[in-house]
């Protein structure tokens, strides 16, 4: 059954991203082999597939810290890779990216890890304005109180959280997950599957969650696609990818959803 | 198939070691590309010098100090037979403020703080903190690298005056203790046979070392991969690469000096 999201997605058919016969190797590690992908606006995506199979990767070529060998990425239209660096600048503005270890600045505090990529983007902030982003993302994220903690301080689920929070300072256009629930318990785990729906909402945000894990998945993404091999074997609704009679996407489905 | 096997020019060793030089030649240029380029990191800049400078000061006083002494008491004996220890403050300057205060301070510094920038840096890349600068719209190399390299290529030559007249402080204690010299006698008699080239060769052996110890330190963080292991030997290769640049420059730059007094 279609949800008013997803209609609403399918309505609009704007495309934030765009890839094309994507192929990426590392020496003579082949990982991506051929990949066609689009991201619609206002859609989440998750992104399944075993561990090394280029989940990472793909999105990684998305906001440019790595390069295509051979493909194309458009990113809002633009090819990411041919960009300029003010031009790749004014991209990722555009693009938030939450890392599979957070990333968090472990010399800053949690008010100067949100308050860093602002204070360094947006000039003429005076310290009212910061404070207001930052107790806005950090409401967003359900931490007010964790304000003047350090990263080492927080347990695993409140760092993937404020990992969030930072890069929605930046209202971004686009929010790409790298594994959003591994390590978690899966209490957490449901809290984070929450929170990438809530910012779909509140953000009006297009998402790609790279996941290995089908409840993630299924609760969060719009529409999944499953990575093989370096190639999508089944992109389509949760059901419809996993109405198969393939080994492979059994054998995965069965792992986690023990039968 | 759209990817050949990859082959080697002479082999997988000797490759690796030209495209090394190779990557830390282009790190060393965008260096200088990005120095001159704004924005200017300028708060970053001043906390790193306070981390480079205040930081190393306690051991860079006790070092310069004890050499100061030790040097003094080494060379007395020499002198003695000649019946030169009069000649003592003046060797002392020569020595310290022309050699062994810029080594010192440089080998100090290498240790200390180009390893405490290579790990800093090395952990950074470990766990993604250098490519989340670089997905805010951040350049890492400006605020991470430029800072840092700039910090200590600016603190270190404060460092060796500092550690020269410290170093000349411990030599006039120990001369102190067995003649009767006054300080300003001692340091006058120690500055007379320095010559401005000295200090100029000085000053610009210590601007080289605090560059070397700065951009090793920043290129072994910036590309430590392996994990933990991989910040560990980071730090380590920073230390003994910037050691080992540090004495071909010594040689490099007094050649280049007794050149120029000879011309």
């Amino acid at each position: 059954m279609e949800t008013p999201l997803s209609q609403n997605i399918l309505n609009n058919s704007e495309q934030v991203i765009s890839i094309h016969g994507l192929y990426k190797s590392f020496g003579d590690l082949q990982v991506l082999k051929g990949i066609d992908f689009n991201l619609n606006k206002g859609e989440n995506v998750a992104v399944l597939g075993k561990s090394g199979t280029g989940k990472s990767v793909l999105i990684k070529i998305i906001v440019g810290l790595l390069k295509p060998d051979l493909g194309e990425v458009l990113v809002f239209g633009k090819k990411i890779d041919k960009l300029n660096s003010t031009e790749l600048n004014e991209t990722r503005l555009r693009i938030g990216f939450s890392f599979q270890n957070s990333a968090l600045y472990d010399s800053m505090n949690v008010y100067q890890n949100l308050a860093f990529p602002l204070t360094m983007n947006v000039k003429n902030l005076t310290k009212k304005d910061v404070d207001k982003a930052v107790s806005e993302a950090l409401e967003a994220v359900g931490l007010t109180e964790k304000l003047n903690e350090m990263p080492s301080d927080l347990s695993g689920g409140q760092r993937k959280r404020i990992g969030i929070a930072r890069t929605l300072i930046l209202k971004p256009e686009i929010m790409l997950y790298d594994e959003p629930t591994s390590g978690l318990d899966p209490v957490t785990s449901a809290e984070i599957n929450k929170l990438i729906i809530d910012v779909q909402k509140q953000y009006n945000t297009s998402s790609v969650i790279i996941t290995h894990d089908l409840t993630c998945a299924k609760s969060t993404g719009n529409r999944i696609a499953l990575l093989f091999d370096g190639r999508f074997l089944n992109v389509g609704s949760f059901e419809d990818v996993f109405d198969t009679d393939d080994e492979q996407v059994k054998g995965f489905y069965n792992y986690n959803f023990i039968q | 198939m759209i990817f050949a096997n990859r082959t080697y020019i002479f082999s997988k060793k000797i490759d690796l070691y030209f495209t090394g030089v190779n990557d830390a030649y282009k790190f060393t240029s965008l260096f200088f590309k990005e120095a001159i380029k704004k924005p200017f990191h300028m708060r970053e800049l001043v906390n790193q010098c306070f981390e480079v400078g205040l930081k190393s000061l306690a051991l860079i006083s006790l070092t310069g100090f004890i050499v100061g002494i030790v040097f003094t008491k080494q060379s007395r004996p020499s002198l003695e037979d000649f019946g030169a220890t009069s000649w003592l403050p003046s060797l002392m300057g020569i020595a310290i403020v022309k050699a062994l205060g810029p080594l010192v301070t440089a080998l100090i510094c290498a240790g200390k703080v180009g390893s405490s920038i290579g790990a800093e840096l090395g952990s950074m890349k470990v766990t993604e903190q250098i490519d989340a600068m670089e997905v805010s719209a951040i350049n890492p190399f400006k605020y991470l690298v430029v800072t840092r390299v700039l910090a200590t290529t600016i603190t270190i030559p404060v460092l060796v005056l500092y550690c020269s007249f410290v170093g000349l402080f411990g030599s006039y204690i120990n001369i102190h203790s067995e003649e009767t010299i006054s300080i300003i006698s001692f340091y006058q008699n120690a500055f007379k046979s320095i010559s401005f080239l000295d200090v100029f060769t000085s000053v610009t052996k210590s601007v080289v070392y605090g560059f070397t110890i700065g951009i090793v330190g920043c290129y072994k963080g910036f590309n430590a991969t392996q994990g933990t292991r991989g910040v560990g030997k980071a730090a380590n290769q920073a230390v003994v690469l910037a050691m080992f640049l540090i004495f071909v420059e010594e040689i490099v730059i007094v050649q280049i000096a007794n050149w120029i007094r000879y011309f």
